[in-house]
């Protein structure tokens, strides 16, 4: 089952002829609409005819989220505000959010590879979507809406949270595809669980669940409990949104859709692309975005690519479920952690060098977060009461920077290891690849 | 007023020891010791008889340590004595942050260590009492 079967399946050469000559038309108009691009450009001399095949672009420079940052908010786009139809922008947590614009086009694009993702997950026109990911700024809603109704499907327009009402109705309008995040589909079959509701009156068929790091063991878990099928989805703002890549029936990983993006692995510390089946950072360049191209883009996600010919028919390239990150963020219930975040708060507390660790949980299937402060003279007292409000007010300005809930932990000076070099900040124990 | 040494012990295995053998090493000897615990952590609060150098040797070995002025009174070792003290106070609108006994300077006596939201009134209330008697830090020495 494909929704556009020809593109899907296309032979590879075909793929490449496809790829490259989208891949000029996409350089010529970031180096003519976006200064930083050609100062990129000509940072290493080159212009867009020197780049006259798809390995050549191994020869041009990086993008990176602090460039989309420094940008703010228009700065990398590549069409004028009169042909940018949305705007989206990441959660923003340091300081200034990604900002990314879409043209008419660019969201037809969109539709058009979110309804690949829900055929290769099993739906049709038939499909009753339930879209439990947030509508707004974030990307993960409208993005999969839209391609759920350029499917035809019928599309509940729910949003997350509410999962009562979540719940009445994916039994009373017979949902057959759920899209949320992994963990919301857990607490989902819980809750159903709990409502003792009977599970023949839930007809979810399938379900395609991304926007944070999720195992095999989960995507059991969460097929036993909702009896459906289970597909990982995905995506990022800054390429498009959820729909970048989906799995497939086989579940062999990911079909990342190659005629709009072409896909790279690096190795993250010497930068040096890497070849098919080896593991290293996953790297974007954008084939048809009008609004916000983008040039080899550092995802900062580790993955590994295979270009063997799925038994799904699919030739697009396949990548591997997200192993972790090459760098030190860290997504905790959906939510984008940097630790240097949490530094900037505990610097607000009177805390010049503090020294915390980061503990990130799962317990069952929620993130949890505890954060060891040390305790430095200034802030201690010799009352109970006011540590207990120091904890309290650190904990309310995480959750307001962060939105997220932590347990705050003081404890002794020099408790927290140190080692040569960078201190070591995080202890991720959700164990996402093993359990 | 006396001078408290207060000390940050996380709920860890043999913390108290470590601190309590910093203190023995240099020959500081302690009126009282008292913890003040949550589920991770603890406050010890000590009286000892040379304030400076306990707090000093402490944070060398690296604890998080600070000295707080407290009341130290002399009452009555008799049922009532402590409650016409603290009645004194609440009346006066003094409240009492914490309170904890201390060993005696005298026969017959006890000593509580008072830590008060306005020392200066408690003093000046204390000064005039004919049930409590105000013990200075020499006491302790």
């Amino acid at each position: 089952m494909y929704w556009n079967k020809r593109i899907e399946t296309m032979s590879r050469d075909e793929l490449m002829y496809i790829q490259n000559e989208r891949l000029q038309k996409m350089l010529r108009r970031i180096y003519h609409n976006v200064p930083f691009y050609r100062s990129q450009f000509q940072s290493v001399d080159l212009a867009p005819e020197d780049i006259t095949e798809i390995s050549d672009l191994s020869k041009l420079p990086f993008t990176t989220k602090q460039d989309l940052r420094d940008s703010y908010p228009y700065g990398l786009f590549a069409a004028p505000l009169s042909e940018i139809v949305r705007i989206h922008a990441s959660s923003g947590t340091t300081g200034k959010p990604t900002v990314v614009g879409y043209t008419r086009e660019d969201i037809s694009n969109w539709a058009e590879l979110c309804a690949r993702a829900f055929v290769a997950a099993g739906a049709d026109s038939n499909s009753v979507v339930q879209v439990s990911y947030g509508y707004g700024l974030f990307t993960g809603g409208l993005g999969i809406h839209y391609g759920a109704e350029k499917l035809g499907a019928s599309v509940i327009p729910m949003s997350g949270g509410n999962t009562e009402r979540q719940i009445m109705l994916m039994k009373d309008f017979h949902s057959t595809l759920l899209a949320c995040t992994p963990s919301y589909a857990i607490y989902l079959a819980e809750a159903i669980e709990q409502y003792g509701i009977d599970p023949g009156e839930i007809k979810l068929k399938s379900g395609i669940f991304g926007a944070e790091p999720w195992s095999e063991n989960m995507r059991k878990k969460i097929e036993e409990r909702l009896h459906i099928s289970a597909h990982d989805i995905y995506g990022l703002s800054e390429i498009m949104g959820p729909g970048v890549a989906i799995e497939c029936q086989c579940k062999n990983g990911m079909h990342i859709w190659e005629d709009h993006f072409l896909p790279e692995i690096i190795d993250p510390n010497t930068l040096e692309p890497l070849p098919y089946g080896a593991p290293g950072e996953l790297v974007f360049t954008t084939l048809t975005k009008e609004g916000i191209p983008v040039l080899r883009y550092r995802t900062r996600d580790l993955s590994v690519l295979h270009k063997e010919v799925c038994e799904c028919g699919r030739t697009h390239v396949r990548m591997e479920r997200v192993s972790g990150r090459s760098d030190d963020m860290l997504i905790i219930r959906g939510v984008n952690v940097f630790p240097s975040q949490i530094e900037s708060v505990l610097m607000e507390f009177g805390n010049v060098e503090p020294h915390y660790l980061l503990i990130v949980t799962r317990e069952g299937t929620l993130d949890n977060l505890e954060i060891q402060i040390e305790l430095s003279e200034e802030l201690f007292s010799d009352r109970i009461s006011n540590l207990e409000e120091l904890e309290r007010k650190i904990k309310q300005k995480i959750h307001s920077v962060l939105q997220i809930s932590a347990k705050i932990r003081l404890v002794e000076p020099k408790s927290i290891p140190r080692s040569e070099g960078k201190a070591k900040r995080v202890i991720d124990k959700r164990n996402l690849q093993g359990e | 007023m006396i001078k408290q040494v207060s000390v940050f012990l996380e709920n860890k295995k043999g913390r108290l020891s470590e601190a309590l053998e910093i203190l023995h090493k240099n020959d500081i000897n302690l009126r009282s010791l008292t913890i003040a615990e949550t589920t991770d952590y603890g406050i010890l609060r000590l009286i000892p008889n040379k304030p400076e150098q306990a707090a000093e040797k402490l944070k060398e070995a690296g604890f998080v340590v600070n000295q707080t002025k407290v009341l130290a009174i002399e009452v009555n070792d008799s049922p009532g004595s402590m409650l016409t003290v603290i009645k004194g106070l609440s009346m006066s609108d003094i409240d009492i942050e914490y309170s904890y006994c201390c060993l005696p300077v005298h026969e017959h006596k006890v000593v509580i260590i008072l830590k008060v939201s306005d020392s200066e009134k408690a003093i000046e209330l204390l000064r005039q009492s004919s049930c409590a008697k105000l013990i200075e830090a020499e006491a302790f020495a």
